[in-house]
């Protein structure tokens, strides 16, 4: 697992040694094809925020000022958005500009978009990463817990009250639970605020909004996979080696239940990066997500490219860690199959 | 075939109540604009933003609206933009996932890409986009919807038009000369129709929920119109005045969205593999093996074997009843003896070697009246202390190496791993005495072996690991079962001598469970038959020349062909082992003996053959068996 650090001495020496022995390391070689596979996604992702202003159709320009804008004041603006240049000069300026920060000015504030996602970026990230934190500290143990709970067909009720539950729970989308929440907590028993973002307690309703429903779908596949290994014959060896019960849980039959379990948390976080886009409208939670849905409201186009963009690159990236992840702990399938 | 699984989809629980949900709606998406559509959208500057009261059951909006006649009269436009937004993806993931099939290479590949790249990006990223592109409103959060699901019906387009795409019939279409979109249209789709039904389904709960989202947003719908979602929202400001305002349009849209998921799995449950599950043992195995340790003990001690086992049963719950596939055997190994179990599969030999370490399957229920391991009773002790006997005690060795290593683990520190948990050792000693046991099992440069994972060995060079785990103790027992099936035959020879010298180091008394008879007589000294879970001849290896049981005679004549697949019934043998269910009465082995008559329709017990001979059979052979079917068996090398 370690070889990455040290790539020339781990290499099994089966084959004569080839003079450009580094290249032919399956972790560089498969490190390498995944940020190609990066790159090539983001720039699909770039091209694809560029061109949203130039698919929209009528002149966005116009849209966005409404119908009884004056003439000279679209085309003023249409110049200095450059909407009236070549296309392609457009994109090389487009690509210019981000490379050096800059995602373009709000059109309705003027504010430089890096500067907004800038400081709104914070608070969607730690509600998502939060989110994360929960769902993963959760699910895991859940899902071990009633895999062992229910094994060999075990306790039928507390398999079926499990599953269930989770099903419906894990079926009602975030902004619903949120708005449950915002019930049952704020209006209700008035224990926890329900909007904006302060200290620690205004993160308590956003966050479970956010975590219940994957935590649960995901303690689901973690059972699943949990099972299905625990019926594996190397258990059944560990168990032939009378461990405590603990150790071949955890040791034993958890990690080779990892790989879809982080294939399916990979998923789930990406799903809720985007998915802090509702929570935040539901909590006046002044995130990115609140900043987008406003922004497509007012058609301030350049800001929602950027927002865009953002979680976009984040999602990439998400599946990124996820692959270099699951190709650290099974490094058979992984890194040969690319 | 597809009326009957919609039918039966229909009767399960789960979807008879999410359909009859989804027709109620249904009728009021139809009847309820019609009757209070008009009322729904009545102004009321009298009664604005109140709360629940009699008049107005969930209170009335900003407008002074009724709220409980707007989240009726909004059930048409939730669902039926929910069912348009579904059609286009559906329809455009069709398009998408069957275009690979028919364009050219270079044409497939890029869809593929570019439907792999889409399905990384969480759906409602994709419809925040395309509601960019397509505009605020009714239609253009529809069209957003319905291109933002588009990828993922199209990648389950792909996946089960490739599946199909493999069948016999696809491929004769094809050397017919079938063209390419016929044979999409015609062959493969129709044939990959049941899940992509399925999936719609669940797709249109999904998009009823991602189109509340956009209205709540604000994006979707706009007023005078009105969805849950856009109710939701509206009421969403007002919860601390009324909270019916903003819960009933979520519960409406929590409930539809469910109802379209449900009904998909209950219909994928009913298409899918129809698991049978078994159901829960009504006795629990420690409760037995409680119970039956209370029975008085017959047979005088045997206290200084390894192991000494009294009418072990093994019994598993059935749909009508037990069955018992291991069925009240008896056996006792002494110190330093090797012992072979030799019989077909299913005939029990396996679960009972299983059983005897305590390590049975979860659901199997075992009793016996002795189980006794080094003198200890095993028999009314909870699992830590079993752990605490066996685990220095007791090594076992199973069939597959392959499978039987953890794969995430190297090799070395599950070897090491015995002597810590055991003894209690630091992690280096119990590492360099995995390295000697390695060295011991003839595992080449074993410190460098021992930092490897299982998949880096051999098969053969796993097995031999897998005795060398054994050895990490001091085992008084060693449990093999069929420790070379799963290796080729000169592999099996280098372990079963492995096995031999470890035996004749270490002084432990082998238990080799085998289907393969002439493996057994090469290794042991005396060897158990055991047909349908039972024992039916014991008998020391120079005497297999004398075999009483037609069985063992059986077993012998089927030797010399060493390619016998051991899943097969023996060739010599006609018919197969009886299932545990469905035993015969009397002696298992009638329906497949040519000496069998009416008295063999009770049952025989082991009785006195010849010289430490038993035989369970009512008309034991005494007669020379022919010496072509020894050959092989008998002879120690
Ligand atoms: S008891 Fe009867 S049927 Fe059974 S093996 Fe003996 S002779 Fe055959």
């Amino acid at each position: 697992m370690t070889t990455t650090s040290a790539p020339a001495g781990t290499a099994p020496p089966v084959r004569s040694v080839p003079p450009d022995r580094w290249v032919r390391n399956p972790w560089l070689s498969f490190l390498g094809r995944r940020l190609v596979r990066l790159l090539v996604s983001l720039a699909v992702l770039v091209t694809l925020a560029f061109l949203m202003i130039h698919l929209i159709p009528g002149d966005p320009v116009r849209a966005a000022l409404g119908l009884n804008a004056p003439a000279d004041l679209v085309e003023a603006r249409r110049e200095s958005l450059g909407l009236n240049d070549p296309i392609a000069v457009q994109y090389v300026n487009y690509l210019r500009g981000m490379f050096s920060g800059d995602l373009g000015v709000s059109m309705t504030s003027g504010v430089p978009v890096a500067d907004t996602i800038g400081a709104r970026l914070p608070a969607t990230a730690g509600l998502a990463v939060s989110a994360f934190v929960v769902v993963m500290s959760v699910s895991i143990p859940l899902g071990l817990f009633m895999a062992v709970l229910t094994r060999g067909g075990r306790r039928r009720g507390a398999e079926l009250g499990f599953t269930s539950t989770s099903a419906v729970v894990s079926a009602i989308p975030e902004f619903m639970l949120g708005v449950g929440l915002v019930f049952v907590f704020g209006v209700t028993l008035g224990w926890l605020p329900v909007a904006g973002r302060g200290g620690a307690s205004s993160y308590i309703l956003p966050v479970l909004a956010l975590s219940m429903g994957p935590a649960l779908l995901m303690a689901r596949i973690v059972r699943v996979e949990a099972l299905s290994v625990l019926g594996q014959d190397f258990v059944r060896t560990a168990r032939a080696k009378r461990l405590p019960p603990r150790r071949v849980y955890l040791r034993h039959a958890f990690p080779n239940a990892l790989t879809s379990t982080l294939t399916i948390g990979g998923l789930l976080l990406s799903g809720m990066i985007v998915g802090t886009v509702l929570v935040e409208n539901v909590f006046a939670w002044p995130g990115m997500g609140m900043t987008i849905v406003q922004s497509i409201l007012a058609k301030d186009y350049p800001l929602v490219q950027g927002i865009v963009l953002v979680y976009g690159s984040a999602v990439l990236l998400v599946n990124l860690v996820v692959d270099v992840m699951l190709a650290v702990v099974d490094p058979r399938s992984t890194i040969r199959e690319g | 075939m597809r009326l009957e699984h919609w039918r039966s989809a229909l009767k399960s629980p789960v979807g008879a109540a999410s359909a009859s949900l989804l027709a109620v709606l249904a009728v009021l998406a139809v009847v309820a604009p019609m009757i209070w559509g008009d009322a729904a959208n009545e102004t009321n500057p009298a009664a604005l933003s109140q709360g629940r009261s009699a008049e107005h059951l969930l209170g009335t909006d900003a407008l002074g609206r009724d709220i409980a006649l707007r989240v009726l009269v909004a059930t048409r436009y939730s669902l039926g933009l929910a069912l348009l937004a579904t059609s286009i993806a559906v329809l455009v993931g069709l398009v998408l996932g069957v275009l690979p099939a028919v364009l050219g290479r270079r044409g497939s590949r890029f869809v593929t890409a570019a439907v792999n790249l889409a399905v990384a990006f969480p759906a409602l990223l994709l419809a925040l986009f395309f509601a960019v592109i397509f505009g605020v409103g009714a239609q253009g959060a529809v069209l957003a919807i319905g291109f933002a699901g588009a990828p993922s019906f199209a990648r389950l387009v792909q996946t089960n038009v490739a599946a199909v795409a493999g069948r016999d019939y696809v491929a004769a279409a094809r050397v017919a000369g079938v063209g390419r979109t016929r044979l999409v249209l015609r062959h493969l789709l129709p044939n990959a129709g049941e899940p992509l039904v399925v999936n719609a389904t669940v797709m249109a709960g999904t998009a009823l929920l991602a189109f509340a989202g956009l209205s709540f947003l604000g994006i979707g719908v706009q007023p005078p119109a009105y969805d849950w979602g856009r109710l939701l929202g509206e009421g969403l400001d007002r919860i601390y005045i009324n909270p019916a305002a903003s819960l009933a349009p979520g519960v409406a849209v929590v409930l539809a969205g469910l109802a379209f998921t449900l009904l998909g799995e209950a219909i994928a449950q009913v298409v899918g593999i129809r698991t049978a599950r078994r159901r829960m043992p009504e006795v629990r195995p420690e409760a037995q093996v409680a119970s039956s340790s209370a029975a008085a003990v017959r047979d005088t001690p045997a206290t200084d074997a390894v192991l000494d086992v009294r009418d072990l049963r093994v019994g598993f719950a059935g749909r009508d009843g037990w069955t018992y596939p291991v069925d009240g055997v008896s056996l006792t190994v002494w110190p330093g003896e090797t012992v072979g179990i030799v019989g077909e599969s299913g005939s029990g030999k396996s679960l009972t070697a299983l059983a005897v370490a305590r390590l049975a399957p979860d659901d199997a229920a075992v009793s016996a009246t002795r189980l006794d391991v080094n003198g200890t009773s095993l028999l009314d002790r909870g699992d830590a202390e079993v752990r605490k006997l066996l685990g220095t005690s007791v090594a076992m060795v199973f069939q597959d190496p392959m499978t039987s290593f953890n794969p995430s683990m190297r090799v070395g520190a599950q070897l090491a791993e015995v002597t810590r948990t055991h003894e209690g050792r630091s992690r280096r000693d119990a590492l360099s005495r995995a390295v000697d046991r390695l060295r011991k099992v003839h595992i080449p440069s074993p410190q460098r072996r021992a930092r490897q994972y299982p998949h880096e060995y051999s098969g053969g060079m796993r097995q031999r690991a897998m005795i060398g785990m054994g050895l990490m103790s001091e085992p008084a027992l060693i449990i093999a079962d069929e420790p070379t099936t799963a290796l080729d035959v000169t592999v099996q020879r280098q372990v079963l001598r492995l096995l031999r010298d470890v035996q004749r180091d270490t002084g432990a008394a082998v238990l080799l469970i085998s289907h393969d008879i002439a493996v057994v007589s090469q290794m042991c000294e005396r060897i158990i038959v055991m047909y349908a879970g039972r024992v039916v001849e014991e008998l020391p290896v120079d005497r297999l020349a004398e075999a009483a049981h037609p069985y063992t005679r059986a077993l012998l004549g089927s030797v010399p062909d060493m390619t016998t697949d051991r899943e097969k019934p023996l060739v010599t043998i006609p018919g197969r082992p009886p299932e545990p269910a469905d035993r015969p009465p009397g002696c298992a082995f009638a329906p497949r003996c040519g000496f069998a008559d009416e008295l063999c329709g009770t049952t025989p017990e082991l009785e006195d053959a010849g010289p430490r001979q038993r035989a369970a059979c009512w008309h034991p052979r005494t007669e020379a068996i022919p010496p072509v079917a020894q050959a092989g068996v008998g002879e120690r090398s």
